[in-house]
């Protein structure tokens, strides 16, 4: 069976969708997406069950615990991004792209996909915590309030991204 | 009217289950328009695919346009929207390392959940990765806190600071993004390649 290559959404209507979606949280919540947030009440959450003194003494689970009393876990981040994963998958099993794999251009290794990914992904999470939010939260969201600060960080993102482009290219092309 | 949750129209456990089913939109559209493929995440930075700045842009303005004319119809109070805060220095530095990781990474927090949805293990790997490094955040949160801290401006919106309507700045703003756009389509012209 001849198999098509993937097809994907046409950007522009997947983006104007997308800020459908963006509008729709801040009509309903008054809030925007985001999503690193979901990691750090998972961090948190594990900080706290590893060590549960100590873990109230750190100024980072103290600022958390003041923002979100109660269950860290129960936050309006960890059902939404729960809720990407549900929408992601119903999505890749509409278009036939559900496939445990990994991803890599044919120049690099399989294990050096997976070392840069994580590295790539200590990097962004670092990050993410010290913009107050990541390209969803910070940048995208930020965006759609006019937030100074989200436009900031946007450019700082992709202006790096960008800056750094030509060290990693053969990673990528 | 709007916001719901914040007018108290819905109740906090409403809200919750409303996030969930706007995960599922923002799940369902991320991985339609390819934010599940590293490779064609990363093709922005490349110009072999500009499905990013598209996606990006476009959602952007969409929102940001529904929200002023939803705030012009009075249907929403905009003053009780989250806008985020501008702490200058970490929104750069920040900013800075989050652009490090996505090019090494070729994910973001939010794509890597959309690409771990349809099993990709570079993904998940990066999840992985997003733990450590909030994990080392918090756990050095006292060495880098005053930089995190520091240049505090409070909640300024960019039209304010720049000293124009929020009408003028999203009119100019999309005349921004039309022209980024006819770059995008030149560049995917003169890169051309097979789809991930």
């Amino acid at each position: 069976m001849e198999q098509k290559k993937t097809k994907y959404l046409n950007p522009y209507v997947g983006g104007a969708l997308l800020g459908i979606v963006l509008l729709a949280a801040n009509f309903i919540s008054g809030r925007g997406l985001g999503a690193s947030g979901a990691m750090k009440s998972v961090v948190v959450t594990s900080i706290s069950a590893v060590a549960p003194s100590s873990s109230e003494k750190l100024g980072f689970v103290k600022e958390f615990r003041a923002d979100h009393p109660g269950n860290p876990m129960k936050t309006w981040l960890v059902f939404e991004m729960t809720g990407v994963l549900v929408g992601g998958f119903l999505s890749g099993a509409f278009a036939g792209r559900l496939k445990l794999k990994v991803e890599h251009s044919p120049k690099i290794t399989s294990k050096k996909r997976l070392f840069l990914a994580l590295t790539g992904g200590v990097f962004f999470g670092f990050g993410a915590e010290f913009g107050r939010g990541c390209t969803s939260g910070s940048a995208l969201s930020g965006m759609a309030v006019l937030s100074l600060g989200g436009f900031i960080t946007m450019m700082a993102i992709f202006g790096t991204a960008y800056a750094l482009a030509y060290f990693f290219r053969k990673n990528w092309i | 009217m709007g916001p719901l949750s914040v007018n108290e129209l819905i109740s906090a456990n409403t809200n919750l289950f409303l996030a969930f089913i706007i995960g599922i939109g923002f799940g369902f559209v991320l991985e339609q328009s390819g934010f599940s493929s590293s490779r064609k995440l990363a093709g922005v930075f490349y110009g072999y695919d500009t499905v990013v700045l598209k996606v990006f842009f476009t959602a952007a303005i969409t929102a940001m346009l529904g929200l002023l004319f939803f705030s012009l119809f009075g249907w929403i109070d905009l003053n009780l929207i989250y806008v985020n805060p501008t702490y200058l220095t970490s929104a750069i530095v920040g900013g800075m390392i989050m652009g490090a990781g996505f090019i090494i990474g070729g994910y973001c927090p939010g794509t890597s959940f959309c690409g771990a949805s349809i099993g990709k293990i570079d993904a998940f790997v990066f999840i992985g990765g997003l733990f450590i490094g909030i994990l080392i955040f918090a756990l050095g949160y006292k060495i880098w806190d005053g930089m995190y801290l520091a240049k505090f401006l409070g909640f300024p919106k960019i039209s304010q600071t720049i000293g124009l309507s929020d009408g003028v700045f999203a009119f100019l703003l999309i005349i921004v993004a039309l022209s980024m756009f006819r770059v995008a389509e030149w560049a995917e012209k003169k890169f051309p390649r097979e789809e991930y």
